[in-house]
């Protein structure tokens, strides 16, 4: 199962496993990984899940959707070039390995 | 002799919530968490949606991870009833075992309101609210083409037809009122989703009431309206709204009005009990109006105002509800609400499928609908809470962005 790393905002790692064809984000809330909060639950509607990609990762996680592009502007720790919406990414086998960062804050 | 705990009924969105929030906020003492359904608490939004169109496993829907109750120390009773609330004695019966309380939490949500005709309980008539109801259509929908009839044109009933019409099924969609989504959309919006299922090939029809359901002789089932016409189906689901479950905290004494009514505190007529989602009629202190709200948006937001007043750390509800909804391509997000409205500006195309609604009252903003446009509808969460003067130039051109305004 790919190994995803998730570094919360103070630094501290976690590395869980996470089956192929779920998002990042549910990767995290099964895993009970603090700093996603997903308030929609991977309806792309609420910008709670937001992540920064490690840069190594960019080009694999895939390019954003127009509307994860709009969510983006509106999140809580303002986004940057590597920003993405966790529950819009799907876990393939190419993202074992993946390092995402948390934001400060989500809501 | 253990300190009383505190006592959390009902276990979804709120009352997960609740829970979630007074570990985060410091409180160590016992916490008890207590739902009616076997299943560990999960999210309801999905079962209309990705659960029922993507074959979604049962595992994803799950708020937390099975180990999560016993981290956090929390005492989780599944697939129990509570049957009684005493406020004096501060007990609540549980399987019929007394169980004293050092504060509650009423988080007992709502159920489906019925149809009340004849037929109404044939087999193949289904309503969705758990899921287990959400398992039922997706086994019947699983089993070769299908004609589905949703009763009711609401968020559940066009969400159905969407994730079935998607599954390849003929779909009838049956609405009462003339037109889609009436309770909580402006005719505009009403008229652009109504498009939208029938370039799907759903049909939909308006004005139209049920009579009565009846079987077939070929063992299908025939929907009954009362200007004569009958759709035939193979399954019908029934969305037709629902009713607070209140009648437990009724039945305690706490004032109730179309839900247990709380104040902007979620606190209920008992200061050792509060409630929250959508079981309270509940007052918004930046609104300040008093409703009901089925969403979880108001699940989660009151839910931390609860766990705020029963860590002794009051703070008003004043978020301005927002809403989402999810048919075939399109995102249909609201904020804040049009009742009341006396003007409306378009932003966007609805040709094009994007497009957002302002509506205004006196010339205060006082809610937008968007169809995917989600950064108009977050910008518009703020424009609405701060009351932010909008001019009508900047919400007609697509140019500008609306950040600009905060």
């Amino acid at each position: 199962m790919p190994k995803i790393t998730y570094i919360s905002h103070a630094g501290e790692r976690a590395v869980v496993e996470v089956p192929v064809g779920w998002s990042v984000m549910e990767g995290a809330i099964q895993n009970d990984v603090a700093g996603i909060v997903a308030e929609c639950g991977g309806g792309c509607a609420c910008a709670t899940c937001h992540v920064f990609v490690d840069p190594l990762w960019t080009d694999k996680v895939g390019e954003r959707s127009a509307m994860e592009q709009d969510m983006l502007e509106c999140t809580a720790t303002d986004s940057t070039e590597v920003s993405r919406l966790s529950c819009q990414i799907k876990v393939t086998e190419d993202l074992d390995g993946l390092i995402v960062e948390l934001p400060e804050s989500q809501t | 002799m253990a300190e009383p705990p505190i006592i959390v009924v009902g276990a979804g969105q709120a009352g997960l919530q609740i829970v979630d929030s007074l570990r985060r906020g410091g409180y160590s003492g016992r916490l008890m968490l207590i739902g009616d359904e076997k299943s560990l608490p999960y999210q309801r939004p999905p079962l209309s949606k990705q659960y029922m169109s993507e074959n979604m496993s049962d595992d994803r829907l799950l708020f937390r991870p099975a180990d999560y109750y016993e981290k956090k120390g929390v005492e989780l009773i599944l697939g129990e009833q509570v049957s009684a609330i005493d406020t004096q004695a501060r007990t609540v019966v549980i399987d019929g075992q007394t169980c004293e309380y050092a504060k509650l939490a009423i988080t007992t949500g709502a159920s489906v309101r019925h149809i009340p005709v004849p037929g109404a309980e044939l087999e193949g008539v289904c309503y969705l609210r758990s899921v287990e109801d959400a398992q039922y259509i997706r086994t019947q929908l699983s089993s070769g083409p299908q004609r589905v009839a949703a009763i009711g044109g609401g968020f559940i009933g066009l969400e159905i037809a969407a994730s079935a019409r998607e599954l390849g099924h003929s779909v009838t969609v049956i609405e009462a009122q003339d037109r889609l989504m009436a309770r909580v959309v402006a005719p505009l919006v009403s008229e652009y989703f109504g498009d939208l299922h029938r370039s799907h090939g759903v049909e939909v029809l308006l004005d139209a009431a049920v009579s009565g359901i009846e079987r077939a002789d070929d063992d299908s089932l025939i929907v009954d309206l009362t200007d004569g016409r009958r759709i035939s189906a193979d399954l019908i689901v029934v969305g037709i709204g629902s009713i607070p479950h209140s009648a437990l905290a009724e039945a305690a004494g706490l004032t109730c009005n179309n839900g247990i009514v709380v104040d902007e505190f979620a606190q209920t007529s008992d200061p050792n009990v509060v409630a929250a989602g959508d079981c309270t009629m509940h007052k918004n202190a930046r609104l300040n109006v008093s409703h009901r709200l089925e969403s979880v948006q108001n699940a989660v937001d009151q839910a931390k105002i609860a766990a705020a007043t029963l860590l002794g750390e009051p703070k008003p509800y004043e978020q301005v509800p927002w809403f989402w909804s999810d048919q075939f391509d399109a995102k249909l997000q609201m904020v804040g609400s049009s009742v009341g409205f006396d003007r409306t500006v378009l932003r966007g195309s609805i040709a094009d499928g994007e497009f957002s609604v302002f509506y205004f009252n006196d010339g205060v903003l006082i809610g937008v609908d968007s169809v995917n446009r989600p950064s108009d509808h977050v910008t518009s969460r703020k424009l609405i809470a701060n009351r932010t003067a909008v001019s009508d130039d900047v919400l007609t051109d697509i140019e500008q962005n609306l950040k600009t305004l905060l």
